[in-house]
Formats: structure tokens, sequence, C-alpha cells
């Protein structure tokens, strides 16, 4: 998670590096995902946060959950 | 308090160039179809079952009438041939005959077919290097137009003129340079190296049979109205060499298909509005050439075998996301229900694809992969979508042509087959398959037969 700490998020989706220099952009609920995950809360967690505010079922927003993972390993972010 | 609309947490690197262009631009990737001629996918699906190919009759009679008044308004003696193996589903064939085309087959299966359908023989056009005899004989004796491909069936045809004791009709293949390559040389007679002059002399010498058409097929997907030109020039010159050489008179000049569709050709960058010529522009090189060839009061026939051109963007294919994987490498893939059993022509067009919703998100470029477990099964192998969940519905077009004669039985049923008429109803024109599709022709050995599981 620490690598994730460093990340520089804003509101309107992007996210910068500062280690590597990238840049990314994040789709809305990713930028909560990621907040949430620089907390260092759970997946479990995190997805319930999903479903409280957005119109998705438990199941669905955590194996969304699962993949957002894999796409920031996939970056080298987590 | 009400939920704000779910889409799915996606993150992209942001990379110069091309690609990240149109990961941005959502008008781009995101087309959205949620119905066909008028009919909701969803009710399609409903009652018939993902996946599902459905024809539109609106556009197939649409296309046709256009593309016939492209040529019959600038020549008077013009004739469609529907090619069969374009798409031989037996209500597509019957609108094609309905609008005025004869037939078109190259075997003794597809010869079949339209006779099934009510078509005389002599409104069907036999082409084709595999003539079995029987096929000949029966295609001969009702006065079908036999386009010859090689000398060993000028020796079947004369055969069959002797047991029926007459003198048969027939047109000749050729293969000629138009320009287009590759060119086509393996089937029909060869024009420049003189080889179709000596299959004329065979046939003169023989006795049995006349020459009365010529026939030629350069390619299929030609994007150069001018080879069409060329085609036509060169098959009118060598007809009135026949008629000074041997009295033999072309009553028709048959130059096959090849006209392209609106679908994209893989490895070509331009949109296919782009990078197509229109309709009028190979009619009008056709015609102009062909007038230009003739002798003047000479309106020989001027046969049109297109297929592609007439029926490909009539069909639709809808298919359901069954899963979302992420591969090892980080690409997004969709596993869809149908893949290359139901697309042949996959492996060579790069499709339309429409979703059935509005869906938001970040579009990231995506593999879209069919059902069957083979690697060579994917559709789509760099496209940009938005996240999409399970059951999201993606719709290919156009995938009229080929796609329903060359479509595999392998590994899974192939499904229902549904054409929107014009009047907005839905009828089924070829029932999905079931086991004893798959098992019918099958005879199990006795001792073969399983007790108990053993
Ligand atoms: C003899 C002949 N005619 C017509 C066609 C139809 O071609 P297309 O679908 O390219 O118009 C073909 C296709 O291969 C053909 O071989």
């Amino acid at each position: 998670m620490n690598r994730l700490s460093q990340l520089a998020l804003s509101d309107e989706g992007f996210v910068f590096d500062p280690q590597t220099g990238d840049s990314f952009q994040v789709s809305e609920t990713g930028i909560a995902v990621l907040r949430a995950l620089k907390e260092g809360r759970s997946d479990e967690d995190i997805a319930q946060q999903l479903v409280a505010h957005f119109d998705v079922a438990l199941e669905e927003a955590r194996r969304d959950c699962t993949d957002f993972r894999s796409q920031l390993k996939n970056f080298g972010l987590a | 308090m009400s939920k704000r609309p779910y889409e799915k947490p996606v993150i992209n690197k942001l990379r110069s160039g091309l690609m990240n262009k149109f990961g941005w631009s959502p008008a781009y990737a995101r087309k959205v179809r949620t119905a066909i001629d008028g009919v909701s996918v969803d009710e399609l699906c409903g009652q018939f079952g993902s996946p599902l190919f459905v024809y539109s009759e609106r556009t197939a009679r649409r296309t046709y009438r256009q593309m016939f008044n492209a040529f019959s308004t600038r020549y008077p003696n013009v004739v469609f041939g529907w090619s069969y193996k374009t798409n031989y589903l037996q209500a597509i064939c019957a609108l094609m005959h309905q609008e005025g085309a004869i037939a078109e087959v190259v075997s003794a299966m597809e010869y079949d077919k339209a006779r099934l359908l009510g078509m005389p023989g002599e409104k069907i056009i036999f082409n084709g290097p595999h003539k079995p005899m029987a096929a000949l004989e029966k295609a001969v004796s009702e006065g079908a137009v036999i386009n010859v491909d090689n000398l060993d069936e000028i020796v079947d045809l004369e055969t069959v003129a002797k047991k029926l004791n007459r003198t048969v009709h027939v047109g000749m293949r050729l293969n000629l340079d138009a320009g287009i390559y590759p060119q086509w040389s393996r089937f029909g007679f060869n024009l420049e190296s003189g080889q179709a002059l000596d299959a004329a002399k065979r046939i003169a010498r023989g006795g049995r049979l006349k020459l009365n058409g010529l026939h030629c097929h350069i390619g299929t997907f030609i994007m150069d109205p001018q080879a069409y030109a060329r085609e036509i020039t060169k098959m009118v010159k060598f007809g009135y060499e026949l008629r000074e050489a041997f009295g033999f008179d072309m009553e028709f000049y048959d130059i096959g298909g090849g006209f392209p569709s609106k679908s994209r050709l893989k490895g070509v960058y331009l949109p296919p509005e782009v990078a197509i010529p229109g309709i009028d522009e190979f009619a009008e090189a056709i015609t102009h050439a062909f007038s230009e060839a003739l002798k003047p009061g000479d309106f020989p026939k001027l046969i049109i075998e297109s297929g592609r051109a007439l029926i490909d963007e009539s069909g639709y294919l809808i298919t359901s996301i069954v899963a979302a994987k992420r591969l090892a490498d980080g690409t997004r893939a969709y596993v869809a229900d149908g893949g290359v059993n139901l697309l042949f022509t996959a492996f060579w067009y790069k499709f339309n694809v429409e979703l059935d919703r509005e869906v938001g998100g970040i579009n990231e470029t995506s593999v879209i992969y069919g059902p069957l477990c083979m690697n060579i099964d994917a559709i789509d192998e760099g496209i940009q979508l938005p996240p999409l969940k399970r059951g999201t519905r993606l719709i290919f077009s156009p995938v009229g042509a080929y796609n329903n004669t060359q479509w595999l039985q392998f590994i899974e049923y192939r499904p229902n087959v549904v054409l929107v008429t014009e009047k907005g109803e839905v009828e089924i024109i070829r029932e999905a398959e079931d086991i004893t599709d798959i098992t019918r022709r099958e005879r199990l050995p006795k001792h073969l037969e399983l007790k108990n599981g053993k």
C-alpha cells in the first residue's frame, strides 16, 4: 500500500505517480476505490462502500474491486 | 437517498498518440444499438435467445433495388444472378428471386437448393470447378446456363449432349488479367495465354456444344471500378474473336461478382464509407466500357453475380457477454457466446461492434473472444470498449455475407436465424440446432454401444 499512498489524485480523475512520472486516467468509481485503498481499507469494506453510494449489487462490486486491484498491479502501482 | 449510476472502476495509463485519443473519445467507440428495424434487441433475444442472427428484409430489398437500378438505368439488358454460396438460407434466396434475381450456383447441392425453391433450370447459372456427371446431366436437361470450367468438363458435356442427342449451349469461364492481384487463375481458361481460344477450338471441333456466353469473376472485395472495365473490355473483344473464328454468337457476358460491402477489411484503416467506391461508380465504369466495346446494335445480356454487396449489410449477429477477464498482460478480455464458429469472416474482416445500451466509464483496449475452447476464437483483438458487465449484448455487423454458409458446426450449436420483415414482424428462417442435428447422420456400431457408461 505504500506505493499507493504516494499517488496524487485529482477529483477530475487524474492520477500522477511521482516515482515514475506516469499519469493515469481513472473512472469516478476508480477514484473512490483508490482513495479507500490509500486509507488502507479492506476490499470487503470498499465493496460495501460502493454499494452504499452507487447503484450496484454487492457481488458485482466485490468482483470489480478484485479486478481493479489487478489493474493496479499491472501498472506496478500495488 | 437515490444512488448514483455505477460504472466499473477503471484505471488507464495515459500515453501519447492515437490509441489514447480513441480511448478518450466515447463517440468513436461507443456505438449503441437498441433495436434492429424497430424491433428491440432485448425483445429479440428474449424470444429467440442469444446468440442470434438477425436479417433486415427492408435493407436487403433496398440494397437489391439500389444495385439493380444502378446497372439497369445504364444498360438495357441486365440480369442479376444471386450467388448462393454467399448466403443460401432459403428465405434469403427467395427474397432475391422475388426481387428478380436468377440463381448462381457452384455445386450439385446449391443446384438442388435452387430447384427445391422452385427455380426452373433455365433460371439457374451453374458455375464452379466441380460439376459431377449426374448434376451436369440434370442441369443440361433442365436448360440451365452452364459455364465450363475446364477441358475435362467439356468432354463430360459432350457425353451428355450425345446422350440427349442435341446440341448443348454453354458459356465459358475465363480468367484474365484485369489488374487485380492475386489473379484468380485457377478457375476457367486463361485468356492471355491462348488457353481460352484453344478450348473454343476444341468445342468447335467436337461439334456437340455451342458457345453462347462468356463468364469471369475477377475476385472478391474489389475496390477498383476500372478493374471491371478492363475485364469486360477483354471479354467482349474475345467474344467477337469467337464469332469471327467459329461463328459463335455471345448472348451473354457474365462478369461475376466481387463488389465490396461496407465491411472493413483487416489492415484497411479508413472507414468503409471513405475507402469504398459506391455502386454507381462500378456500374458507370462497367456499362461505359461495355458499350464502348460492343458493336452498334448489339445488346447481349449483362449478367452480374454480386453476393457480398447485396446481403452483407442486412445481417447482424447479436451476442451476449458471458464473462469478463483480465489477461496476464493486463488486457481486458470478454467472452461472448458467439465467435468464429458463427462469424467465419472474422478472419478477414473487422466488424462494426455496437452495444445494446449506454455504458459509462473509460474506454479500454479490449479483446473479444468467442465461446470456443480454442485459441483461434477471437472476434476482435483490439477494440476500445468501456468496462462491460456480463449480459451486455454486442451486436456485430455487417455479417450477412458468407457467415451463414461458412459457419461451423463445431463445439457449439448453431443458433436461431430470424428475419425482421418489412412489416416489422419477426420470422424464424432457420431454427436453432439441438443434439439431434449433430448426431442424426451418425451410426454407432453395435460393439461400441456403452452399457452403464462402460
Ligand atoms: C463465380 C462467382 N460468382 C459470384 C461470386 C460472388 O462474389 P461476391 O460475394 O464477392 O460478390 C463468387 C464468389 O466467390 C464466385 O466465385
